[in-house]
């Protein structure tokens, strides 16, 4: 084999909740009560438009989420095939000229010169100082000066122009399956999303998907031949950090999330259903948790983690691995941190249940506590799990960036949106201003958490239109 | 009434003792001392004379929490345990690694954060439940749903991107004033209008939203139906009857963080140079000061259990169901 | 007198769902100055919706979409809605169903009514305090001077509906709307309540619009009466008329599904199937698909208005000249209710099944710095019930007082502080948990609200089956086993048990929110009989429900006992219900039982003051055979701390000096009935 597949912590974990999310959309779809409310959510235009530019950051997410170490040609011993140490994913492959196309140092975007001056050793050997020409973007340019603009256009036309056209054959065959699903012919469906006659709002995920396509379209074909948004200090390619930020976001967003769902499920139910001891022995640890402010509670555990790792350095065999057991650790932090107010929501709705009837009625039935717990009170939690990990999904992406920029977040070597802030802004105070690495860095976050923020509000108004006092994301490390 | 708040600082000491055990644990039984030491010293070429003379500058030298040499009660005492977590109960937080005394650091610092944190807080809370005020009384019109598309938008940024922003447009743009840095006395105005203004800013998205919802469930209520049925203006209704309301959940929501206001903000002070606590705790993070990031974690969940019984108190005071029973 | 309300032709819609809801559809009334007018209605029948209406308060997504509303003559609809507010608590006022979440909770009840003075008339200070004092008192609160400074949660539920009620006199109105107003309380408050309201119309000669579902609250206080049916009223009456001489067949039947003494031994009338949706368009008569005397026409032309008399008229073809033709029918079919006789068994042996003595069950309170105990809420407080095999003992009182807690104390799912439960010779208090969970499946409990005791997120049959699966129930169900014959499975066992109690077997499949209360119940029974129950607790199961539907439980209830002789412990504060249903009756005050009997014996000649005052305070449908009520003072103390001695004593109109010292012992007057009242011992005051 060329390669050798690396299954990371965090890999694992998120083919775990791909997994669960797949089983998870099976027993739905086979439980006509439980679509209802994915029904509305269905319905909703904000939150299918939101949930189509999420499908393309997942996706992305996904492709970096596959890791593989390649084979280094090796000549030496063929029995044995030594694989490099540098851990790659599958969308590092496809990304592959962003990827190497390194630069010395800065460069603006669309550049075709460095930022800075360089003294230059002319063939005379006479020297001058000036912008250097780029090694990669905008190579192929004779004279940049006077072809740039128009190059530049070009090929943010033909872009455009792909983009369209993949989004001619997508929406074709989209249209084509919703006319064979319902039995309908072609056009007559095509006319349904045209005047906006169909239940699900395709016509709003086809406007947001053609949006999406031009945008892509144009960059995949500028980006093989310019930075569009420009190179960092050690010359790489901010799109491509942009684009790998992407798949950190997720897993602080999802799997924390996952980690401590278990707990504040078991603990918050046991709580409020059993009362008594075991609830004063659950409140007391919530509340102390709680009571410690969160930013200072992981700050202290990922120093602590820190001086772990520096004493056990023989544990990681990459630099990858390291890296992502940061990663992963700095999700059971956010998860302590964060499970305590799940768990005291749910304990509140285990009270209120315990006294209905239908329990009652189980209890003058003999059934027994855990099965009483399993499949009365669990069922009739399930919504308010569900609405609170789409809105932390959104706050703890946020609260990333602001972990790393404090100094506890992500390895340092891994790329995040935190440290792309983080490096960038050391440059703030450079004359003139490097400014692209924040642009890209917040219109990457800015779009991810916006379309995350608005399928958790489609979300919360499908399946609970009453209980608004979960709209509240509570934000932890908003400057005060 | 005397009596419950009694109970509750009953309450708040296991709940103290609970922080400091899990403070102990992290901070001195995760790693060892001489973990911390080799980390400080460079893993490389580090003698043990070194991780010794490290630990015994910082008290670090004895044992954790039994210690064998001693007689009686100092077999307690002459610990790490007690000299360093149960001291805090003392507020004894002992020195930093610079040398200084961390208490005095906060009793000095905590005037700084103050400074900007009590202005954000009030002035947020005042201008945020107006905001919401104005989209409640437009509701179902278009004012409202702008406004809380609007308030998702604003929560969707990252706040370091409001203090950046901040920083380059009104100071780097237009001047207005300083970039960053602080004086004392009455020249500190200057520098803090422009974290207060981004303070106040960046948590309006979400508060604003949050207390709209508060306001609109109250709106569904039936006594507002009564309050109509007496023929009472639109406007009666909202400042008399759901106002007084919606105000028990948000302001004691807001109580619990008064006291927190001591430790300031992290990111905002050190971006703007304020020599206050947050600053304070992020340069000790950075140059991982374990003595203080300990006090630091403390003294918060300190202020913190504080704010829970200031929260209780004001049920009582603003609520009369609770007042009175 | 002269019109002061003239509503006409009144659609409103709400734009709730995906299709509209005609809430109110082409309503027409008028109510005259100073008479009372009454529009009677089963639930979701538009009642609230045209008073909403009437008051222009419709929720955001009502909208009147066509009609008039003239007060005196003005047009409600066309005026500005500045103008409308001037009018609102001025001229119209109105009072809700619920007092506890009809008045704002943070405000005093002086405050609260002092809106409406300041609005209204401009009184400030002085004069404004000394007002709201003279409504208070007129309203009947006593010590108003202090209590006008307290807030809502400190008045009990009658009180704070005095409260409402004196927030809409204080605009001295013309008219008032009184939605459900004694709905949330109990009969005696009640009576008071009521009482209080005829008096301040005689006095202050307003109009009153009364909202009720109860036909014996309308008999009490209306002059007129309009019943109302999906959206629109069928017909209208002057009281006596009414009473007298029902014509519509909605109306009619629904006296006939009222329970009573009279009922005993036959089924009651039942109206079959539910109100129906009022998001569907109607075409014919809207009562036609539940009618047994609809023919063709009734289907597919809505009926207009028919005079019986001048002051009677109705919305039914019956009356019309097409009718002429099916008259003879009419009579015949007038004769073909339901009958159904069901035979009492006086053969079932009398030996008790279950024997309760002494039960007691006591709440901590917890109180101080440490939480010590520092008294008890004596929920129950040694009450003695015996029921027989496949009788029926009716538990009798106000809500409170402590039945619901006697019952769920008998199947142990509170432990009882004291007391011993005696179920067929084993007794349950302290019973191991296994011991006790093999008994279960004898004594069932069937509950109050039907929107809660289903799980929602199971389907029907995984409802059904729990039982059986957690008490291990063989297949060879008793009622499975009539059916069939033969060994069952489960699901055929299912199957039968939901033919038992009048569902189709393929509702098995699906989910408690697709059935409407009355179903749900059925389904709630279902649930019990599947593990062969002989004791069945039924702890207010027609409370929720309409009259129609509650003669449906009923019946089913009765036939169900007939067939496999249950014995129940009947749970209610309905007095009807319990004529109807229950052979004896134990009435509980405050934790304990105060008299108990046979049913005859105890409701014909009460012996124990509160029995009496209970009864008396019952309204009654038929007019001439008005009881005097007896008044009642004051609320249910709390069972925190009851009052000394006797614990009705400070309410008690015949009460004596002895009454205060000790509780009264048991006087038996036969061999089954005896109460406990020092009316009653030979020699009170030695």
């Amino acid at each position: 084999m060329p390669f050798k597949l690396v299954i990371l912590w965090t890999d694992a974990l998120i083919y775990l909740l791909l997994v669960l999310v797949i089983f998870f959309v099976w027993f739905v779809r086979h439980n006509e009560h439980l679509l209802v409310p994915w029904r509305r959510v269905g319905h909703s235009v904000s939150g299918m438009m939101a949930l189509t530019v999420l499908t393309i950051f997942i996706t992305i997410g996904l492709l970096d989420t596959v890791h593989f170490r390649p084979a280094i040609e090796n000549n030496s011993s063929t029995y044995s095939k030594v694989y490099g140490v540098q851990v790659l994913s599958l969308f590092d492959v496809i990304a592959t000229p962003l990827r190497t196309s390194v630069e010395k140092t800065y460069s603006a975007p669309f550049a075709a010169h460095l930022y800075t001056k360089e003294t230059i050793e002319l063939s005379g050997g006479s020297q001058i100082r000036e912008f250097p020409r780029l090694k990669f973007g905008g190579a192929h340019l004779y004279d940049p000066e006077t072809q740039l603009v128009a190059d530049v256009i070009w090929r943010t036309v033909v872009g455009i122009g792909f983009g369209i056209f993949i989004w001619c054959v997508f929406v074709a065959s989209i249209v084509m399956l919703i006319a064979y699903r319902c039995g309908k012919k072609f056009k007559q469906t095509f006319f349904a999303i045209f005047y906006n006659e169909t239940e699900i709002p395709w016509r709003a995920i086809f406007i947001m998907l053609a949006l999406i396509l031009v945008l892509l379209g144009s960059a995949l074909v500028l980006s093989s031949y310019y930075h569009i948004f420009g190179t960092d200090k050690v010359g790489q390619d901010v799109f491509y950090q942009s684009l790998k930020s992407i798949r950190t976001g997720l897993v602080i967003g999802t799997l924390t999330t996952l980690i401590m769902l278990p707990f504040a499920l078991l603990l918050g139910i046991m709580a409020g259903y059993f009362r008594g001891w075991i609830d004063d022995v659950i409140q007391y640890i919530y509340t102390t948790l709680s009571s410690i402010p969160s930013v200072l509670l992981i700050a202290a555990a990922v120093l602590m983690m820190q001086v772990y790792m520096e004493s056990h350095p023989e544990f990681f065999d990459t630099i990858a691995a390291r890296a992502d057991l940061r990663l992963l650790f700095l999700c059971i932090i956010l998860g302590v941190t964060s499970w305590t107010s799940l768990c005291r929501l749910l304990r509140g709705e285990a009270l209120k249940l315990r006294e209905m009837e239908y329990i009652q009625a189980a209890h003058a039935f003999g059934v027994s506590h855990w099965r009483i717990i399993s499949r009365h009170i669990l069922p009739n939690v399930m919504h308010i799990v569900l609405i609170a990990t789409v809105m932390d999904f959104s706050g703890l992406v946020l609260a990333e960036a602001v972990l790393s920029y404090v100094g506890v977040g992500v390895d340092p070597s891994m790329i995040s949106f935190g440290t792309m802030i983080n490096a960038a802004r050391m440059e703030m105070a450079r004359e003139p201003m490097v400014w692209w690495a924040l642009l890209s860095s917040f219109s990457f976050m800015f779009t991810l958490v916006l379309s995350a923020n608005l399928f958790a509000d489609a979300v919360q108004d499908a399946f609970n239109p009453r209980v608004k006092t979960l709209t509240f994301v509570d934000r932890k490390f908003a400057p005060r | 009434m005397l009596n419950y708040i009694i109970r509750r600082i009953f309450y708040a000491i296991p709940i103290l003792i609970g922080v400091n055990l899990i403070t102990f644990t992290l901070f001195f039984v995760v790693n060892t001392p001489d973990d911390m030491a080799r980390m400080h010293l460079g893993t490389k070429r580090v003698t043990p004379e070194a991780i010794t003379k490290w630990k015994q500058e910082r008290g670090y030298d004895k044992p954790l929490v039994f210690n064998t040499t001693e007689e009686g009660a100092r077999k307690f005492i002459q610990t790490i345990f007690f000299e360093k977590s149960a001291a805090m109960f003392a507020f004894n937080f002992g020195r930093a690694d610079d040398g200084r005394d961390i208490s005095h650091e906060i009793k000095t610092r905590m005037l700084p954060s103050l400074a900007i944190a009590l202005p954000v807080f009030f002035l947020g809370l005042v201008i945020h439940i107006t905001f919401a005020l104005v989209m409640v009384f437009f509701r179902a019109t278009y004012i409202d749903f702008w406004g809380v598309v609007f308030c998702v938008a604003l929560m969707s940024i990252s706040s370091l991107f409001y203090i950046i922003g901040g920083q380059f447009l009104i100071s780097k743009l237009w001047h207005l004033v300083p970039v960053s840095g602080f004086s004392d006395g009455l020249d500190a105005g200057k520098f803090l209008v422009l974290p207060v203004i981004i303070g106040v800013i960046s948590g309006a998205g979400a508060s604003t939203r949050w207390y709209r919802t508060i306001f609109l469930e109250e709106m569904g209520k039936d006594y507002v139906r009564t309050a109509r049925a007496k023929g009472l203006p639109e406007t009666l209704v909202l400042f008399r009857h759901v106002l007084r309301n919606a105000l028990i959940p948000i302001l004691t929501g807001a109580v619990v963080v008064i006291p927190l206001l001591f430790l300031g903000s992290l990111i905002a002070e050190s971006f703007f140079g304020i020599p206050g606590l947050g600053s304070y705790t992020i340069d000790a993070i950075n140059s991982q000061d374990f003595a203080v990031v300990r006090a630091m974690v403390f003294l918060g969940s300190f202020l913190y259990i504080i704010g829970l019984i200031l929260t209780d108190i004001s049920y009582t005071l603003v609520d009369p169901r609770i007042r009175l029973e | 007198m002269t019109s002061l309300l003239q509503v006409d032709n009144l659609k409103t819609i709400l734009n709730a769902s995906v299709t509209p809801v005609r809430a109110v559809n082409g309503l027409s009334l008028q109510i005259l100055r100073g008479e009372t007018f009454a529009l009677l209605g089963e639930s979701g029948c538009g009642k609230s919706m045209a008073a909403l209406s009437v008051m222009r308060l419709l929720p955001e997504v009502g909208e009147i979409v066509s009609g008039s509303i003239r007060l005196s003559g003005k047009d409600l609809l066309s005026m500005p809605e500045t103008d409308m507010r001037r009018i609102r608590g001025k001229r119209i006022s109105m009072i809700f169903q619920e007092p506890m979440l009809s008045l704002n909770p943070v405000l005093t009840v002086a405050e609260q009514i002092g809106e409406v003075l300041e609005r209204h008339f401009d009184l400030h200070g002085v004069m404004l305090q000394k007002r709201i004092l003279e409504i208070l008192n007129q309203v009947g609160i006593p010590d108003a001077t202090r209590r006008m400074s307290e807030y809502p949660f400190q008045f009990s539920g009658g009180m704070k509906q005095r409260v409402m009620i004196a927030m809409a006199l204080a605009g001295e109105p013309e008219l008032l709307i009184a939605d459900e107003p004694t709905t949330a309380l109990d009969v005696t408050i009640q009576a008071q309540v009521l009482d209080l309201m005829r008096d301040l119309q005689r006095q202050k000669g307003m109009a009153i619009l009364l909202i009720t579902h109860d036909l014996g609250v309308v008999a009490e206080m209306a002059h007129r009466i309009a019943v109302m049916y999906a959206g629109e009223i069928v017909e209208m009456a002057e009281r006596d008329d009414f009473f007298r001489n029902p014509a519509h067949p909605y109306s009619q039947k629904l006296f006939a599904a009222l329970p009573g003494r009279t009922k005993r031994n036959q089924g009651l009338a039942v109206i079959s199937g539910n109100v129906p949706s009022l998001s569907i368009k109607f075409v014919g008569c809207r009562f036609a698909d539940r009618c047994d005397q609809a023919w063709d026409l009734c289907k597919t032309i809505a009926p207009a208005w028919s005079k019986i008399n001048p002051k009677h008229q109705v919305r039914c073809h019956l009356y019309s000249n097409e009718a002429e033709a099916r008259f003879q029918n009419q009579i015949k079919d007038k004769k073909s209710y339901s009958k159904k006789n069901f035979v009492s068994q006086e053969s079932i042996d009398n030996s008790k099944l279950l024997n309760v003595i002494n039960l007691k069950v006591h709440f901590p309170i917890h109180k101080g710095l440490i939480k010590r105990v520092a008294g008890y809420v004596k929920a129950v407080d040694g009450v003695s019930l015996a029921i027989s095999r496949g009788r029926t003992l009716a538990l009798v009182g106000e809500s409170g007082c402590g039945k619901t807690t006697v019952g769920k104390g008998i199947l142990q799912l509170i432990t009882p502080t004291a007391g011993s439960v005696c179920y067929d010779g084993l007794e349950l208090v302290g019973l191991d948990r296994k011991r006790l969970r093999a008994k279960r499946a004898e004594f069932q409990i069937i509950f109050q609200d039907p929107y809660s005791s289903l799980n929602p997120r199971m389907r029907i049959i995984d409802i059904i089956e729990e039982g059986m699966n957690a008490l291990n129930t063989k297949a060879e169900s008793e009622i499975g086993n009539r059916v069939h014959q033969s060994n069952l499975s489960k699901e055929q066992v299912v199957d039968a048990l939901l033919q038992r109690v009048g569902l189709l077997p393929e509702t098995k499949w699906r989910y408690p929110h697709e059935f409407s209360g009355g179903q749900r119940q059925r389904i709630a029974i279902a649930r019990t009989l599947a593990v062969n129950p002989k004791l069945l607790i039924c702890d207010e199961p027609t409370s929720a429900l309409d009259v129609s539907v509650q003669a449906q439980i009923l019946n089913l209830l009765k036939e169900l006992q007939s067939s496999l002789a249950l014995a129940y412990l009947f749970i209610t504060h309905n007095i009807s219900v319990v004529e109807y249903l229950a052979d004896e009756i134990a009435v509980m005050y405050l934790g304990r039982i105060v008299e108990q009997g046979n049913v005859s014996e105890v409701l014909e000649d009460p012996k124990h003051p509160y029995t009496q005052a209970l009864l008396s305070a019952v309204p009654e449908i038929e007019p001439k055979s008005k009881r005097a009520v007896i008044h009642l003072f004051g609320d249910l103390p709390s069972p925190a701390n009851p009052p000394s001695g006797c614990h009705f004593h400070p309410r008690c109109p015949k009460a004596m000096p002895v009454c205060s010292n000790d509780y009264p012992k048991v006087i038996n007057f036969s061999s089954s009935h005896s109460a406990r009242c020092y009316l009653y011992e030979q020699s009170p005051f030695s």
